[in-house]
């Protein structure tokens, strides 16, 4: 069996008795080795309550999720986590911060020097692959956002994890800044070989980054349904405008909008603006 | 443009809100603040408007300290002062923040600690001067045990809440690089509130010097505080206004210091 991430009738509940809220209802999912899924859904679907129990950050209430056939109960090292913002460590360089995993190992066994050259020979790929061998032995709030995410990014590969959950890690970016870390996270995903979880509100980016999207509905949280993405593996910024792209996000947005509960009433709207005019 | 018109307009620039200020014009108005009140002292104390010996003039004042400093071992006085407001500030420091780490991280101590030190920092420090005089007695450690009370609970919370004040995503991102609980308190939640420590250092110094004078009710023969009650006693208004100066040109000498070691200490900070 090569499927590495099995979740199980996943149920959390926040608070207690009448007063408590469904995060997550029955979700079942497998995740494959070396896939890349991308969670879309209205804001309160539970996506990033389901990133944070992969990661080991939040326990379920009920079901479980397995990784190779064993629970996730806590965090560990081969699930890293990227998050939207303020995760750096502003008091480290850019290479300090790469290294962080390194310095906590270190921390705990004697290393030979040949192992502390192994690890500045991977955090120099990481600087190179990420593009920040400029900006070595620069601090965080020296680098503009999208510096500061391929730092986090590098940092999250460096102890080689299996999974990477991304939870909305290029939501404050600007768009050209985010096309550009789009490629850069397929590159290294292709490259790492690492299986990636990617939670984000937009639904563009979760087509062109998924291999499967699924789209979460909110209260209670749950999967509405799941798509797998049809385009080519190699992707190009150009694939946006091809029919089936925008097949695919047509048909994702209308399910988002059609759970999320959220209209406006445009004849409302209509006859407030008239009462304002007559007033 | 006019010159005059050409201030009126650099005058306007300044009072933008959270405007610029060159480097020139905020030292000129800095000294305008400070020049001002001593120029306003200096008219009051000539004017004729106060008795003399409740308003000495600047003067009068700069004379008594050079008397003090020659004749009446002023740096004495200085130096057994600041011993005193370091030994409790150092005291107060090494208990509070070990506590304020752990109030801050974990919940229990939260719930164990935090109630009672808000209680007890209410109760005013003088209150306890005949508590402190009857279980240490009158020598130096009942001076340093009433800068220490006057201090330490106010600290404790402070710190807690610098610790608090760590971004989860930090901690979070530690946990899921495989750090254990020690290694992120010490590799993680105390670098990030180092900045924000020094800070609260910086202002309970400023309190612990305000507990001086209390301090040296209790029993002392030496130090400015006391300087300053016995010159009451002999209607040395002079002699109170030096030692309040004095007070206050120490404080903000110590100050200066503390803002120098936050830029030397946290270049990432200052970059």
């Amino acid at each position: 069996m090569n499927t590495k991430i099995n979740i199980l009738s996943a149920n959390k509940t926040f608070g207690k008795g009448d007063g408590g809220e469904v995060a997550l209802l029955n979700i079942n999912l497998d995740i494959e080795n070396n896939e890349f899924v991308t969670f879309v859904g209205a804001s309160g679907c539970g996506k990033s309550t389901l990133l944070r129990c992969i990661g080991g950050l939040e326990s379920l209430s009920s079901g479980s999720i397995n990784l190779d056939g064993a629970p996730i109960n806590k965090p560990g090292a081969n699930r890293a986590m990227v998050f939207q913002h303020y995760s750096l460590y502003p008091w480290l360089t850019v290479i300090n911060n790469i290294k962080f995993s390194r310095l906590l190992r270190a921390g705990r066994e004697d290393l030979t020097s040949s192992d502390v050259e192994a690890a500045s020979g991977r955090a120099d790929a990481l600087l190179a692959l990420m593009g920040l061998t400029q900006v070595r032995n620069s601090y965080p709030n020296q680098l503009s956002g999208g510096m500061q995410q391929r730092v986090a990014i590098a940092r999250a590969l460096m102890p080689r994890p299996q999974i990477l959950l991304m939870d909305e890690p290029f939501g404050a970016l600007n768009a050209q800044t985010r096309e550009v870390m789009h490629d850069l996270i397929l590159h290294v995903s292709k490259l790492e070989k690492t299986t990636i979880v990617f939670v984000t509100h937009d639904v563009e980016e979760a087509i062109y980054l998924g291999q499967r999207v699924v789209v979460m509905a909110p209260r209670p949280g749950r999967i509405d349904s799941i798509y797998q993405v049809d385009l080519p593996a190699k992707r190009d910024q150009d694939m946006k405008l091809s029919p089936r792209f925008l097949q695919h996000k047509k048909e994702i947005l209308t399910r988002i909008r059609e759970t999320a509960g959220m209209h406006t009433d445009y004849e409302l709207l209509e006859r407030m603006t008239r009462q304002a005019e007559v007033g | 443009m006019l010159p005059i018109k050409a201030a009126i307009e650099s005058w306007r620039g300044m009072w933008v809100i959270r405007g610029e200020l060159s480097r020139r014009a905020y030292w000129l108005l800095a000294l305008v603040g400070l020049l001002l009140p001593i120029a306003a002292w200096w008219w009051l104390s000539g004017s004729g408007l106060m008795d003399k010996v409740f308003m000495p003039s600047p003067l009068d004042v700069l004379m008594r300290a050079l008397t003090w400093f020659k004749d009446d071992d002023l740096m004495h006085d200085v130096g057994i002062s600041t011993y005193r407001v370091f030994a409790g500030f150092v005291l107060s420091a090494v208990l509070a923040i070990p506590l304020g780490v752990l109030i801050g991280t974990y919940q229990p101590m939260k719930a164990m600690f935090e109630p009672l030190t808000d209680f007890i920092r209410y109760m005013p420090a003088v209150a306890f001067i005949p508590l402190v005089m009857l279980w240490v007695g009158i020598d130096e450690g009942s001076k340093i045990a009433i800068i220490f009370i006057g201090t330490f609970f106010q600290m404790v919370l402070m710190i807690a809440e610098d610790i608090r004040r760590v971004p989860i995503n930090q901690i979070e991102a530690a946990h899921t690089m495989g750090a254990n609980r020690g290694e992120i308190v010490s590799l993680v939640i105390i670098p990030s509130a180092k900045p924000a420590l020094l800070d609260t250092l910086r202002i309970t110094m400023g309190w612990a010097w305000t507990y001086l004078v209390v301090a040296e009710l209790v029993a002392a023969n030496s130090g400015l505080g006391y300087s300053i009650l016995r010159a009451q006693r002999f209607m040395q208004t002079d002699k109170i206004f030096a030692g309040i100066i004095l007070i206050g040109l120490i404080g903000l000498a110590i100050d200066q210091l503390f803002r120098w070691l936050h830029r030397k200490s946290f270049p990432w900070l200052h970059a």
